[in-house]
């Protein structure tokens, strides 16, 4: 997804779109800010801005990226980020894609001012995208990958039927999330650990070994087929691909691309609170070298604090990352910040830099249901600095791992959630499992924990069942 | 190192792909909503509204479902404003905790189950109940007595307002005008060859129908019964004004004797003592009688009870209900069991199984209501698409 400025409006938004003369304006800013970037050690991509309508920035923010492929889930999203906006309770300012060269969004019903932070912010969004080595395998021209994957499923939906395709969709999309985004190192170590490519001394080595295979008393022919487990794995939509016994050419076709357009977005998703924590860094020391005015200065200050005002019931990661950021750099210097936007990702981020002094400084708390109150169960730096990194980590969704394709020998597959202390929602989890069956078509299995026992659901393709282990 | 940028601005009036997969989504919705109409249309925050007003329609399908964190047995961060204490209470349950962020984080009552709720005026749900209901034994030899103004589009001209311009009439007019100067093609138009649709207001002549909403409103009937008695009457009543210009509804309240009460007295005041019903058809046809006569009116009379009336009492009932079926467009009855469908020897001896016996009339409809989800079953019954055919009868 790109990444969305949202922030509440201040009041007094004018609904008038800029003018022309507003856009000549703009540019000439913008000239001044992308020199004053540099100046400061900025390296991005060249910048493509658009000056845009709500509509389009709103949908771009519900489908996470322009000419996505439809489906009603983005169209839901849009409505209710659209409506939010329409009743000013909470406005998107700006998109920026991870594209080269990067295209960036901006409102057209932004005033000048406002879309001279925002410029000054995406391009620190860029510099970010360009230089964090989480972000070094990522496609940049995935906006065309996106938009040729949209046109043969708009084909699919053609030959197939709406419904068909919609369905399938609507399955994938429920477990989207669990992608492997180190996959690639993974299966290079996990292939040198079967037993034939251990011997082999050529890629076709592991032939002679079918010769083998048919004579008795070869270990491989012992009264009991013996289970053969595949290597578990968290990367459940490339184990779907893989292992799925009948899957048409077009379903593997949306599975392979759903998994390639999460993987895009995982570095996104891993960054939140550095990226927007750089931007905002950036975009506070830019517009304070430029000359405004000092109605524009009450503006731009009025602004930048609703960007970073704090919440009581979630982290707001411009403001964190931007207090961490400017820790960072009063303690080790400048040179280390921009190490840092390279090196780290979220977790790591939280993990090495946020302080005691920071947390407390920041008056960070951890909060839990009790009873029908929500109290704070935590102040302590280490707890809340680990409770931070447990909420953000695989993004904020639970591990889950593909364990087998042949459970109990019936051709199920059985998924497995790698509980670290924190049991999964028991609702969703009973509604996404016939979504996972719909892709699999046979039983499929889900070993959980709750209440400290291990639990297995199975959803049949009628029921569900659940028991203990 | 690049410091190349451009900024541009383009026309995305033609982008309307939010808004197209915005429509999918709706559609899905109404799908839903229609699935679960059963259980919708008899909520009572509907049923005692004013019609007024937009209610919001849980809906489970809509979820996003996914493996995700039960948010009650998850640990969240915050911020506080400095002075953050261990157990201090930041919130209640129902409160801005829950909404976390993102979507779909929101813990709701069971299990942290959250629903995506459709917000919907009560006009709308009753077009979804509406569809493919239909006035059984219609009548069209109701003589057109009173008049109603309507607005017909009817006449071309000149001048008009620029929204109801007439596209074929202008382009057949340049075309027209191309081909008098000898050029025989659609060559741009001018002022004289634009051409406006314009309405004519048209008196037609009005439909009436008058709804007889007749209840034993006697000891036996207890909130439940007078519930779904008000349930069905409201749905009736707005899918009448569908149909008709004009619907005018009476309320007539009976235990061993009947009279017209207003409509707050009859969903809310109860009698004691015994039942006898034919005390409420009487003044049915009375009213009929004086004020509104058949021909000019649709007549619905509807009869709710539990089904108790005094045995001495049920020849003359279904004598006179027979009565009312010469004039009527149709007559409902309804009987409320609230026993929750108790063993038939209970109920052997109610007014149900009497009309059952004696009355076989194709304009006398009967539905028993055990649960407030059978509403909704009721009005099929009673104008549901498997009475339409019987149109062609009457």
């Amino acid at each position: 997804m790109a990444q969305p400025l949202k922030i509440l409006p201040p009041g007094g938004e004018s609904d008038l779109s800029m003018s022309d003369a507003d856009v000549v304006a703009l540019e000439s800013a913008i000239e001044r800010i992308v020199e004053l970037a540099h100046g400061f050690g900025l390296d991005f991509f060249e910048m493509r801005y658009e000056v845009c309508p709500a509509d389009i920035i709103y949908t771009f923010g519900a489908y996470g990226m322009p000419n996505r492929f439809s489906h009603w889930s983005f169209g839901k999203s849009f409505h209710q980020m659209k409506t939010q906006y329409d009743y000013g309770m909470s406005k998107i300012y700006e998109l920026v894609i991870n594209s080269d060269p990067c295209y960036a969004f901006l409102l057209d019903s932004n005033s000048v001012l406002q879309n001279k932070l925002i410029a000054a912010h995406v391009l620190a969004h860029c510099d970010f995208f360009k230089n964090n080595y989480r972000f070094k395998t990522t496609n940049r021209q995935m906006v065309h990958s996106m938009a040729a994957f949209a046109n043969r499923v708009i084909q699919y939906e053609h030959d197939l039927g709406r419904g068909k395709v919609e369905h399938f969709l609507d399955a994938v999309l429920a477990i989207n999330e669990h992608v492997d985004p180190f996959h690639k190192v993974a299966t290079y170590a996990g292939e040198g650990a079967s037993p034939q490519a251990a011997a082999a001394s050529s890629p076709y080595d592991d032939l002679w070994a079918l010769d083998e295979l048919g004579k008795p008393n070869h270990p491989g022919m012992v009264e009991e087929r013996p289970q053969v487990k595949p290597q578990a794995t968290r990367d459940i939509l490339l184990f779907l691909q893989e292992h799925c016994p009948d899957l048409a050419e077009w379903q593997r076709d949306i599975l392979s691309a759903l998994r390639n357009e999460m993987l895009y977005f995982r570095p996104q998703m891993e960054t939140k609170i550095m990226n927007e924590g750089w931007a905002s860094t950036w975009h506070a020391r830019i517009m304070r070298e430029l000359d405004l005015t000092p109605d524009e200065s009450f503006e731009f200050a009025r602004m930048h604090a609703g960007v970073l005002a704090p919440s009581r019931y979630h982290l707001n990661p411009y403001h964190l990352g931007y207090h961490i950021f400017d820790d960072i750099e009063k303690r080790f210097g400048r040179a280390k910040i921009f190490e840092v936007r390279e090196v780290e990702t979220d977790v790591s981020f939280i993990r090495n830099y946020l302080t005691k002094e920071l947390c407390e400084k920041l008056d960070l708390y951890l909060f839990a249901k009790d009873g029908d109150e929500y109290k704070i169960s935590a102040t302590g730096w280490e707890k809340v600095r680990d409770g931070i990194v447990q909420q953000i980590s695989n993004g904020g969704y639970p591990y889950i791992y593909a364990e087998d394709y042949d459970y109990q020998r019936r051709g199920e597959l059985y998924l497995r959630h790698s509980f670290e202390g924190v049991e999964l929602d028991p609702v969703y989890l009973k509604k996404t499992l016939p979504h996972v069956y719909h892709i699999w078509q046979r039983p499929v299995n889900l070993e959980t924990m709750e209440d400290g026992v291990r639990v297995l659901y199975t959803y049949t393709g009628e029921q569900i069942d659940r028991k203990m282990l | 190192m690049s410091s190349r940028f451009s900024i541009s601005r383009e026309d995305w009036s033609l982008h309307r792909q939010g808004q197209m997969d915005q429509e999918r989504h709706l559609e899905k919705v109404r799908e839903a909503i229609k699935k679960n109409l059963a259980d919708i249309i008899s909520d009572e925050s509907i049923i005692t509204s004013d019609g007024q007003r937009q209610v919001k329609v849980p809906i489970r399908s809509m979820n996003e479902y996914r493996f995700r964190y039960n948010w009650d047995k998850q640990e969240h961060s915050g911020q506080g404003d400095g002075d953050s204490q261990e157990g201090q209470v930041i919130a209640k349950d129902g409160s801005a905790a829950k909404k976390g962020p993102g979507k779909g984080k929101g813990a709701g009552e069971d299990e942290g189950e959250d629903y995506y709720e459709a917000a919907l005026s009560v006009d709308e749900l009753g077009e979804l109940l509406f569809e493919d209901l239909g006035l059984p034994h219609l009548d069209p030899k109701k003589q057109p007595d009173l008049t109603a103004k309507k607005y017909q589009w009817e006449d071309v001209r000149k001048t008009g307002l620029q929204s109801n311009i007439d596209k074929k009439r202008t382009i057949m007019e340049a075309m027209k005008r191309n081909l008098l100067a000898g050029k025989p093609t659609l060559d741009g138009f001018n002022r004289q060859d634009l051409r406006y649709k314009t309405w004519e207001e048209k008196f037609q002549p009005q439909t009436s129908a008058v709804v007889l909403a007749m209840m034993d409103t006697s000891g036996s009937m207890g909130d439940f019964e007078k519930y779904i008695a008000r349930g069905f009457f409201f749905w009736m009543v707005r899918f009448l004004r569908t149909k008709y210009d004009n619907v005018i509804i009476h309320f007539l309240a009976h235990s061993t004797e009947a009279k017209e009460v207003t409509e707050e007295e009859f969903f809310t005041k109860g009698e004691s003592g015994g039942t006898r019903c034919s005390s409420v058809y009487e003044l049915a046809l009375k009213m009929i009688g004086e004020k509104y006569p058949p021909d000019l009116y649709n007549l619905y009379p509807f009869h709710f009870s539990d089904g108790d009336n005094l045995s001495s009492d049920n020849q003359r009932a279904s004598e006179l209900v027979l009565k009312l079926l010469e004039t009527c467009n149709l007559f409902g009855y309804g009987e409320i069991d609230s026993t929750g469908g108790s063993p038939a020897y209970y109920r052997s001896s109610t007014l149900m199984s009497l009309f059952k016996r004696e009355i076989e009339h194709p304009r006398f409809m009967s539905a028993t209501i055990k649960d407030k989800s059978e509403v909704y079953q009721a009005l099929r019954t009673f104008f549901g698409p498997e009475q339409l055919p019987e149109r062609g009868v009457s």
